[in-house]
């Protein structure tokens, strides 16, 4: 047991201000095994990823039946595939009491892709002393300064060659890595991928929703390339810029190869 | 794989040049090196015994009757692998360390428990990779493991020296589009290169015949550990055996030189 400093009365814990950085389900309409079939698709784009996150589930675009919105299922079916869903945004009164029922934490609804993320992110029947923001998107402002005050989210370089059967996450930056990502080896990032060195293996930009993130690679040998859950697979990508210098973007929800030197 | 034939040669070679060695078998029921090394026959205690304090170390090492400064310390043919535990081994391998100034351990294949035990109190890694897609992919997977779960780098020490050793290389195949080439392995692995040991009836024959095939000092493949021992001690070696040649300018090569 600790004194602490300022009060010098004994406290079981203290409560901080965080900030963390989530993926959101943008929820359309719930059938139980429709969702379950896609929510196994996602899995098998990445599947380290999904392992023991936590969830929102975004009800602005709902456009089912409130009756429909089963959270329990919900939850359950996440829960087999080993997500955790911890809340919902958005909704009309009658879904945010359904959820409320299923023990989720209710958060705002912010619509806007870009909203100001400043607003308090948290339901006033929540502890006032905390503030969770929920900021699937945030990578993809791309404007210093917007979302946090100071420091950008570093990158985590890696100076390794990421080998068959290794995974290399970060979850808030870039990734930046110095040397190859081998066949077999899967490097994901919440921005930008940067790989200088050959890309052998997986490569999952945007890994959060951020449409502008990018793939950046030395040369495009890769089984897998991902951007915002928008893939290519090796076969698709072999007929242009492969084992060449190239960087892969989103454009109109397609992923587009432009090799380096053509900018 | 080669990755016994390896280990049986490479201890010998340190042997012959004066370096007291020993070379444990990890691979926990299968028992292959003391066949390679013609000692099964004198078998009465394994490093499982040794690890679970049923024999000293001295009732289990078994003295080669070739080479001088080297032991062989047999794997179990009964036991569970995972009787082979980190603190097991670590006890085995602290009190080798004071006897020998190399210790050899063959590992299994795979990545599973025997394989990791083997690397685990590494300091340095000879990678025995076949100049196949799979194989290399194997290896690729041991390098990651190497720098992820040996006690190096758990403890974040420097990490375990890494070498390649390409074996069963045929240079024709090579040529017909058939296999790997060194160059592209190299390319792929991006780890320094030990040696490249070609494909060998010698290497076969040797085996069933007990002798670790660098005691074949006439062949090409016992050349090539040679090298690679050389190597591994810090001497710099061409590489030889790499391209296909005509036989007969081989022999007149070794028995000129
Ligand atoms: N360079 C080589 N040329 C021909 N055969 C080889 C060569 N190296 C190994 N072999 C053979 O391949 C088989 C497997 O070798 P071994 O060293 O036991 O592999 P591992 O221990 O990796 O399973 C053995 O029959 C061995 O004689
Ligand atoms: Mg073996």
């Amino acid at each position: 047991m600790t004194d602490t400093a300022a009060s010098g009365v004994t406290q079981c814990f203290q409560l901080k201000s965080a900030s963390v950085s989530m993926t959101a389900l943008e929820l359309y309409f719930f059938e139980e095994s429709e969702f379950e079939q896609t929510l196994r698709d996602k899995i098998n784009q990445a599947p380290g990823f999904f392992k023991d996150i936590p969830l929102i589930i975004s009800l602005e675009k709902y456009e089912g039946l409130s009756s429909e919105l089963d959270f329990f299922k919900i939850i359950g079916t996440c829960r087999r595939h080993n997500i955790h869903v911890i809340g919902v945004r958005g909704g009309n009164d009658d879904q945010r009491r359904l959820a409320r029922g299923a023990a989720l934490a209710l958060l705002p609804g912010g619509s806007q892709r870009d909203r100001d993320i400043s607003e308090p992110a948290v339901d006033a029947t929540d502890s006032n002393a905390s503030s969770v923001a929920a900021a699937p998107n945030k990578a993809q402002t791309g404007s210093p300064g917007h979302t946090e005050p100071g420091e950008p989210v570093p990158a985590r370089i890696v100076s390794q060659p990421v080998r068959s059967g290794q995974q290399v996450y970060a979850p808030e930056g870039d990734l930046i890595i110095l040397a190859s990502v081998q066949a077999g080896a899967e490097v994901l990032a919440a921005g930008n991928v940067h790989v200088y060195g050959p890309l052998r293996g997986r490569a999952l930009a945007g890994i959060h929703g951020a449409e502008h993130a990018r793939v950046f690679c030395q040369s495009l040998e890769a089984e897998l390339v991902s951007i915002a859950g928008h893939y290519k697979i090796s076969e698709d990508l072999q007929d242009n810029g492969w084992k060449t210098a190239v960087q892969i973007q989103l454009k109109d929800d397609l992923l587009v190869v432009t090799p380096l030197d053509k900018g | 794989m080669g990755k016994t034939t390896t280990s049986a040669s490479i201890s010998t070679g340190l042997a012959k040049l004066g370096h007291k060695t020993v070379v444990i078998d990890f691979d926990v029921g299968l028992r292959n090196l003391d066949l390679i090394m013609n000692c099964e026959r004198r078998v009465v205690y394994d490093f499982v015994n040794v690890i679970q304090g049923e024999a000293s170390l001295n009732q289990a090492l078994i003295k080669d009757k070739r080479v001088e400064t080297l032991y062989i310390l047999p794997a179990s043919q009964t036991r569970e692998k995972e009787a082979l535990t980190k603190e097991g081994v670590e006890k085995v391998i602290n009190e080798l360390s004071e006897r020998f100034d190399y210790i050899v351990c063959d590992s299994p294949a795979g990545i599973e428990h025997g394989a990791l035990m083997a690397l685990y109190y590494a300091d340095e890694a000879i990678v025995v990779t076949n100049p196949e897609v799979s194989s290399v992919r194997d290896s690729d997977r041991i390098l990651g493991i190497l720098q992820s779960k040996s006690r190096r780098a758990e403890m974040g020490q420097d990490p375990v020296k890494e070498h390649l050793l390409l074996t069963r290389y045929n240079p024709d195949r090579v040529e017909k589009g058939e296999m790997l080439s060194v160059a592209d392995v190299e390319e792929i692995l991006a780890i320094p290169l030990l040696g490249v040991i070609p494909e060998s009836q010698i290497v076969l024959n040797a085996s069933n015949q007990g002798v670790p095939v660098i005691l074949e000092e006439e062949s090409d493949a016992g050349q090539a550990y040679e090298d690679a021992v050389a190597r591994l001690l810090g001497e710099e070696r061409e590489h030889r055996f790499m391209s296909s040649q005509k036989k007969g300018f081989f022999s007149r090569m070794f028995k000129g030189g």
